[in-house]
């Protein structure tokens, strides 16, 4: 009778004596929270810092976190934010809204170049932030601002007296050793507002996914984020319990042609581009289908526009169409025609264009491979090219020397005004024509218009409407041809209990303020 | 000649063979995609399986080890002229022209060619053809490695330029050019030779190497640096087919190697 209890007492969840163990695939790139750009460093900053409000990533709603309340006026240009009292800095300074308006201002400072702080720019600047009493702020805007409490997932509140930067914050955990390169440990922050159950997460930085899915299974690591799909299908089959595939995610894999009128490539080329039959035709020409089966084994949903149909609120319902036939006939209707197998236009040009994408991307590389396939059956000839990252991003954002380029776009949040910097025509990361000083066409005008208009909307079903026509223009013009929404594929060892992954990043440790660990003589 | 001499060569003439009349046996060609059967294990129709896309694995294991037995010979003769003309210049001209071509070859040699070739292939024309593309790759590997070669090549011609015949022949009155057409070349051309045996196998690994960082050659043109990306990620102990472009580039490595004369070219 005691050994059995004894058992049942080591089977319970033990908190907090044990460490989580995971790996991020890159050494993060910083760890000063205002410029966080990437996804390891996204990573601590979400375990590391603390925020007003945070989203539930798994059901995408707002809830208060160093803010114990907040209230948007009817206008929706202000937010008054109460803030939690009795929190202190660890270095003991108390959490007041001197802080607050201390972690905005160092935000919004030009000199810093915060990519966060876009999200709070508009056409009419950006917001004032003023301190009301110790415990509340008032954040008011130059114009009506949809989803404002969404803003402050991303902005950690930083100390204002705190002398050096970065310094320890509020998140539920503090960065105890940083070996750059090898791994990063963190403890459980004495300061937090909500003290998690896992005391110690240690952090290991490992690139090769072989080495992390053989670590995984040797007990050495309890979490992988993000599995391709080969991996993922490998564990499932070893050890079905541990593969999680947590559904379609926001981020979506897109073809786009360059648009731009200063685009160092031939005029000729430059017109079928800007030609929206020869983008439909590509579009319809690409069997997504066959994409999200052979390269993603069923983990990914063909995507009709930049919406994943598991965003349930914005997703205005459209199946992708592959339709080869019409799109050679398309063709044809613009003057295209098939010479000897191969495509030409009314000026007898052989239709041939180079897709480019980032070399080491399998997933990517075998995208661009099918399309090779799917389009040389209408005629049209691609040619795949690899570049090595910097060289990519050289090509597409300043000589604009590419003629095609395919690549992926990571969302955290399903709200519309997430897309903002890809779809406003002035936005630097507006794909086919970027910075652009005025809109180069009537329907991208048409975009802007509708995407400024949702974003100072406050009225859901308003901003809805808006949204599914920016949606069916983006259907109509095809200037990105959205292919797939791949799924989010990660790993939870038995020994973590209470792994809740969800489709937005970080999908498996989000939830760390629920997590415990099993101890490992229960498991034995 | 040894047997294992032997061996390699009749290994190497085996899978040249086979390498270079796959066109003739292949069922399909490598670029063809059945998508039906991705990943599929080995068959009667696919006797080393499909890859991720449904692809042949055989004969794509084939046009890639085409492709390396085609060019990388190419690079590595390109890379041996190349040493011959500089390293024999140095060696035979001695003095300044010597220490000026033997500092460009040590500035050669710190060289971070695979770098180099990084950013020389992110400058190339975006529609070149797959296949120039490689040739592009295999023609700056010849051109970039001919350091190593050169100085190897200068020693045996400096050593020779004070040989007893060197001297006799020049003390007769032999011309330069004679001296070097009749004299010097012909003493230097087994050097010369075991550089090339010795550079195909590099220039093989060399573009295997870009092909697992996945800047090698461009799709649908299979190389066995391409095709050994796939083993990123596969179950070699419940596949072990898999392995197959790994063992052909040892065999290749391996068999160039062997058949590199034993003779003493100490000079």
């Amino acid at each position: 009778m005691k050994r059995g209890l004894l058992l049942v007492v080591l089977a319970l969840p033990v908190a907090a004596q044990n460490e989580l163990r995971f790996a991020l695939h890159d050494e993060p790139k910083t760890l000063d929270p205002f410029l966080v750009a990437d996804e390891p460093a996204e990573a601590i900053r979400y375990l590391t810092e603390g925020v007003l409000i945070r989203i539930n990533r798994r059901t995408q709603q707002s809830e208060a976190e160093l803010a114990k309340s907040w209230k948007i006026s009817p206008d929706s240009r202000r937010i008054t934010i109460e803030l939690r009292s009795g929190l202190r800095f660890p270095d003991g300074s108390p959490f007041t809204s001197a802080d607050v308006v201390k972690s905005f201002e160092r935000l919004f400072d030009g000199s810093l170049h915060s990519p966060i702080a876009d999200a709070f720019q508009s056409a009419k600047g950006r917001p004032k932030v003023a301190a009301l009493n110790d415990h509340a702020v008032v954040m008011e805007f130059p114009a009506p601002t949809g989803s404002i409490e969404r803003l402050f997932d991303q902005v950690a509140m930083v100390s204002a007296r705190a002398e050096h930067r970065p310094a320890p914050g509020l998140g539920p955990y503090l960065i105890a050793e940083h070996k750059p390169g090898v791994r990063i440990v963190l403890k459980r922050n004495p300061s937090a507002w909500k003290q998690p159950p896992i005391e110690t997460i240690r952090i290991d930085i490992e690139q090769n996914r072989d080495l992390e899915l053989l670590r995984f299974r040797r007990g050495e690591l309890d979490l992988i984020d993000k599995l391709t799909p080969d991996l993922y299908e490998r564990l499932a089959s070893e050890l079905p319990g541990s593969a999680v595939d947590a559904g379609p995610t926001s981020d979506f894999e897109f073809l786009w042609f360059n648009m731009a009128p200063q685009a160092a490539i031939p005029e000729y080329k430059k017109a079928w581009f800007r030609s929206v039959a020869f983008r439909k035709a590509i579009s319809e020409a690409i069997n997504r289908d066959d994409l999200c089966r052979v390269i993603y084994r069923g983990h990914a949903t063909p995507a009709a526009g930049p919406v994943s149909p598991s965003n349930q609120v914005w997703f205005h319902a459209a199946r992708p169409v592959f339709d080869p036939a019409d799109a050679t006939r398309s063709l044809a209707a613009e003057g295209f025609r098939l010479q000897n197998g191969g495509l030409r236009d009314s000026a007898g040009n052989a239709v041939e264009f180079a897709i480019v994408t980032n070399a080491g991307s399998k997933s990517r590389e075998r995208i661009a491979a099918m399309i090779q396939q799917d389009l040389a059956k209408i005629g049209v000839k691609v040619n795949v090219v690899t570049l090595d990252f910097p060289s990519l991003i050289e090509r597409i954002t300043r000589s604009l020397n590419y003629e095609a380029s395919l690549l992926g776009f990571v969302n955290i949040d399903p709200d519309p005004s997430a897309l903002m910097n890809v779809l406003l025509s002035s936005a630097a990361n507006h794909p086919w024509n970027p910075s652009e000083k005025t809109p180069a066409t009537e329907w991208e005008a048409e975009i802007d218009r509708l995407m400024l208009a949702q974003a100072e909307s406050s009225d859901l079903r308003v901003r809805k409407k808006q949204f599914d026509r920016v949606q069916e223009i983006l259907r109509e013009q095809s200037p990105m041809i959205c292919l797939l929404h791949p799924n989010a594929l990660s790993a939870v060892s038995a020994r973590v209990a209470s792994a809740n992954p969800a489709p937005s990043f970080p999908h498996t440790f989000w939830d760390f303020g629920h997590m415990m660990l099993h101890s490992m003589n229960a498991r034995r | 000649m040894s047997r294992l001499r032997v061996a390699a060569l009749s290994v190497l003439a085996l899978v040249t063979l086979a390498a270079m009349l796959a066109p003739f046996w292949a069922r399909s060609s490598y670029e063809v995609q059945f998508r039906e059967t991705p990943d599929a294990r080995p068959s009667w129709k696919f006797p080393l399986g499909t890859d991720a896309l449904g692809r042949d694995r055989l004969t794509r294991l084939a046009y890639g080890t085409r492709v390396s037995l085609l060019l990388a010979p190419a690079a590595a003769l390109l890379t041996c002229l190349e040493a011959a003309v500089l390293g024999g210049i140095a060696g035979f001209a001695g003095g300044r022209i010597r220490s000026i071509i033997l500092f460009a070859a040590d500035l050669f040699l710190t060289l971070p060619w695979l770098f180099l070739l990084i950013a020389v292939r992110a400058c190339l024309p975006l529609n070149t053809s797959p296949e120039l593309s490689v040739a592009i790759t295999f023609v700056l590997l010849g051109a970039l490695g001919w350091a190593a070669p050169a100085r190897i090549v200068c020693a045996a011609v400096a050593k020779l330029r004070q040989s007893d015949f060197i001297l006799q022949a020049r003390a007769m009155g032999c011309s330069r050019a004679r001296l070097l057409m009749r004299h010097l070349i012909p003493n230097v051309a087994p050097v010369l030779l075991a550089q090339i045996w010795i550079a195909i196998p590099v220039y093989i690994l060399a573009e295997a190497t870009l092909g697992m960082l996945g800047l090698g050659v461009a799709e649908p043109l299979p190389s066995l640096g391409s095709i050994l990306r796939d083993l990123q990620g596969a179950n070699l102990v419940a596949e072990p087919w898999q392995l197959a472009p790994a063992v052909v580039l040892a065999v290749l490595a391996g068999a160039f190697q062997l058949v590199l004369p034993r003779e003493d070219y100490s000079v």
